[in-house]
């Protein structure tokens, strides 16, 4: 793994680049609340609406409090619900769309319904109706994002394990006294995973976005908590002002950090892939 | 009398052809892909199964593994009836163990996930129980059988050459120390002279352990060298069986004939004839009352539009299925086509 991990960053710079953009990420997740250099909710109104400067490198709000902290501290809670929703989607999506392609019947029939329910509406508007009809909590918004790429997942699973459902080794499997459930267990599965990690990868960018979203419209989490999509909310009445830098920065991060997870999708492909080892 | 290793019976297997409408009860069209098939097969004794593509064979090979549910039929096996145990819960089977099956794409029929040694390791663990150095020993020793080198094992299938996949395909099939090794063109995908090695390999092995093969091929030369009987399918029927030798030799149904003019032949000199002309019928709803070789056939006179001809004993072990078979050739042309 740690081989070919260096194999393909070797081969393919971009990848690494987004290797090491995740790493900060993840860093900052778990270490930004502990290291700001500045309290996230304490206001200063006599330093408000400081530009960028040596002290506050991303300036402050109309509060006065420091932009970089925020959008450090606001790391943890924005990766988390992105990776909670993600998480929860991969196992259930996942399994039903590996259950659906492996025995199909009805139980492909039921977990088809399901999904096309959820394709039925465009898809931010049904997690605002979620979120709306649930109450805006952070479990909420996790389990909004998971709904509204459930589909995806299915999808996915579901195409792949149809093509090795019919594969020689399947076959195999069974000749050598492999049951239906530890033929899809340790046959199938393990050779659709890289593709859901891909998956993984490549949604983890439009959770990010969604959960950003939601609070953006004021479905999500609740200021003065910090939060990305918040933040680029408050930001957005200050650029008519010339405050540009209030929502340009956690705007800025967050761009970076959807960029960052869809060009790891296509390294992680790479590093993945039995093939490329060497 | 010593029951037979394997004894089939009317085996048949239809698959639907195309979608039938859920709302109507009357049957859609079905692909009759093996129909009536009886064979039976000795202990240590190896049959070749041959016929041209889309005759069935594959389908024949997965129903005799036990991959595929008949239709009908029986297929005993060592005097105990299988037919009953659905495909799905045959991997717990005790004859599971016993019954194995070499694939025609070894490279496909290895999980590119594992490496050589779990391809062979797994049934090891799965039908013997086998763990740690037990195992070890046992994918070792099925290893050596199979000519494959320690260094080799820890590849993965891609990594192999097309010759060394299918000695991996062999070695699992042979470390649970089947019966029955029913082989699907093992060598189809190989280079000839590759090929050549791998065939050497399967004989040795069944003179050294003891199993019996149902070989099935296209080629009828590996056949007559491999086995020591031949099964001749047409279009899901089998159309000749009895000891190999004496089939190529003086073959009794037109369309074995045809098959051995088409071949080339062993020692290089005589040209082999092109296959049959015309494509065969359609294996989609075969009326049952005509010969289904009639078209194409040299010798097809009325006769055979009306009556299909059944399997008759030519000789000890030897049928065929044509009304002009074993009339020595009778009044027919012994001409062959080309
Ligand atoms: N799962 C299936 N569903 C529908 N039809 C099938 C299925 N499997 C096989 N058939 C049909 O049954 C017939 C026999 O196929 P089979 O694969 O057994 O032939 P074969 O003799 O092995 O041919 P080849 O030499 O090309 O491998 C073909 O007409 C094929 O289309
Ligand atoms: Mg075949």
């Amino acid at each position: 793994m740690i081989a070919s991990f260096r194999h393909v960053v070797g081969e393919n710079p971009v990848t690494g680049f987004a290797f090491a953009l995740f790493s900060l990420l993840v860093l900052a997740a778990l270490v930004g609340p502990s290291q700001a250099p500045f309290d996230p909710l304490a206001s200063d109104t006599m330093a408000s609406l400081r530009p960028p400067n040596g002290l506050h490198w991303f300036g402050t709000d109309q509060l006065g409090r420091d932009i970089f902290s925020r959008c450090l501290v606001a790391a943890r809670l924005d990766l988390g619900i992105a990776a909670a929703s993600v998480a929860l989607v991969f196992l259930v999506g996942g399994f039903a769309g590996l259950a659906a392609g492996f025995y199909g019947g009805w139980i492909d029939m039921a977990v088809g319904r399901v999904a096309d329910t959820v394709m039925a509406f465009p898809l931010f508007v049904l997690a605002m109706g979620i979120v709306a009809a649930l109450g805006n909590t952070v479990p909420n918004i996790v389990l909004a994002t998971a709904i509204i790429n459930f589909p995806l997942y299915v999808r996915v699973a579901r195409a792949e394990t149809v093509v090795r459902r019919e594969a020689g080794f399947v076959d195999a499997a069974r000749i050598s006294g492999h049951r239906d459930m530890s033929v899809l267990l340790r046959q199938v599965m393990p050779n659709i995973l890289p593709l859901m990690a891909v998956q993984m990868s490549l949604t983890m960018g439009y959770a990010i976005l969604n959960a950003a979203g939601l609070s953006f419209i004021g479905l999500g989490v609740r200021p003065p908590m910090p939060e990305w999509g918040i933040m680029v909310a408050e930001g957005a009445g200050f650029i008519v002002s010339g405050e540009w830098w209030v929502a340009l920065f956690p705007g800025a991060v967050l761009m970076v950090a959807v960029f960052c997870f869809n060009l790891l999708g296509d390294g992680l492909r790479d590093v993945l892939d039995p093939r490329r080892r060497t | 009398m010593t029951i037979p290793l394997l004894d089939v019976a009317e085996l048949s297997r239809r698959f639907p052809a195309g979608r039938r409408s859920w709302l109507s009860r009357a049957p859609g069209p079905q692909v009759h892909a093996v129909s009536d098939v009886t064979i039976t097969l000795g202990r240590g004794e190896a049959l070749g199964l041959v016929g041209e593509s889309g005759c069935g064979k594959s389908t024949l090979a997965r129903l005799l593994s036990r991959l595929l549910d008949p239709s009908e039929g029986s297929i005993r096996f060592d005097g105990r009836e299988l037919s009953f145990v659905p495909a799905r819960h045959f991997a717990a089977d005790p004859a599971r163990r016993r019954i194995q099956l070499v694939f025609q794409d070894a490279g496909e029929s290895i999980n590119p996930r594992f490496t050589a040694w779990d391809a062979i390791a797994d049934p090891l663990r799965t039908l013997l129980g086998l763990r740690g150095e037990d195992l070890a020993a046992s994918v070792a020793e099925a290893a050596a059988l199979c000519g494959l080198p320690e260094a080799l094992l820890g590849r993965f299938p891609h990594q192999l050459s097309g010759g060394q996949r299918a000695r991996v395909g062999i070695a699992r099939a042979v470390g649970p120390r089947p019966d029955l090794m029913i082989l699907d063109e093992p060598t189809a995908a190989l280079d000839v002279s590759v090929q050549v090695t791998i065939l050497k390999l399967l004989a040795e092995l069944r003179a050294r352990l003891g199993m019996s093969y149902v070989f099935v091929s296209h080629d009828l030369n590996v056949v007559r060298l491999l086995c020591d009987r031949v099964a001749v399918m047409y279009l899901g029927r089998i159309v000749e069986t009895g000891p190999a030798e004496a089939v190529f030799r003086d073959p009794r149904h037109p369309y074995t004939r045809a098959l051995i003019a088409a071949a080339p032949a062993l020692d290089g000199i005589r040209r082999p004839v092109p296959l049959l002309p015309a494509e065969p019928r359609s294996p989609v709803d075969l009326s049952p009352s005509l010969c289904a070789f009639h078209g194409r056939c040299p010798d097809g006179v009325e006769r055979c539009l009306q009556e299909r001809p059944v399997l008759r004993r030519m000789e000890e072990g030897w049928e065929a299925a044509c009304h002009f078979a074993g009339s020595k050739h009778g009044a027919l042309p012994q001409t062959l086509p080309g």
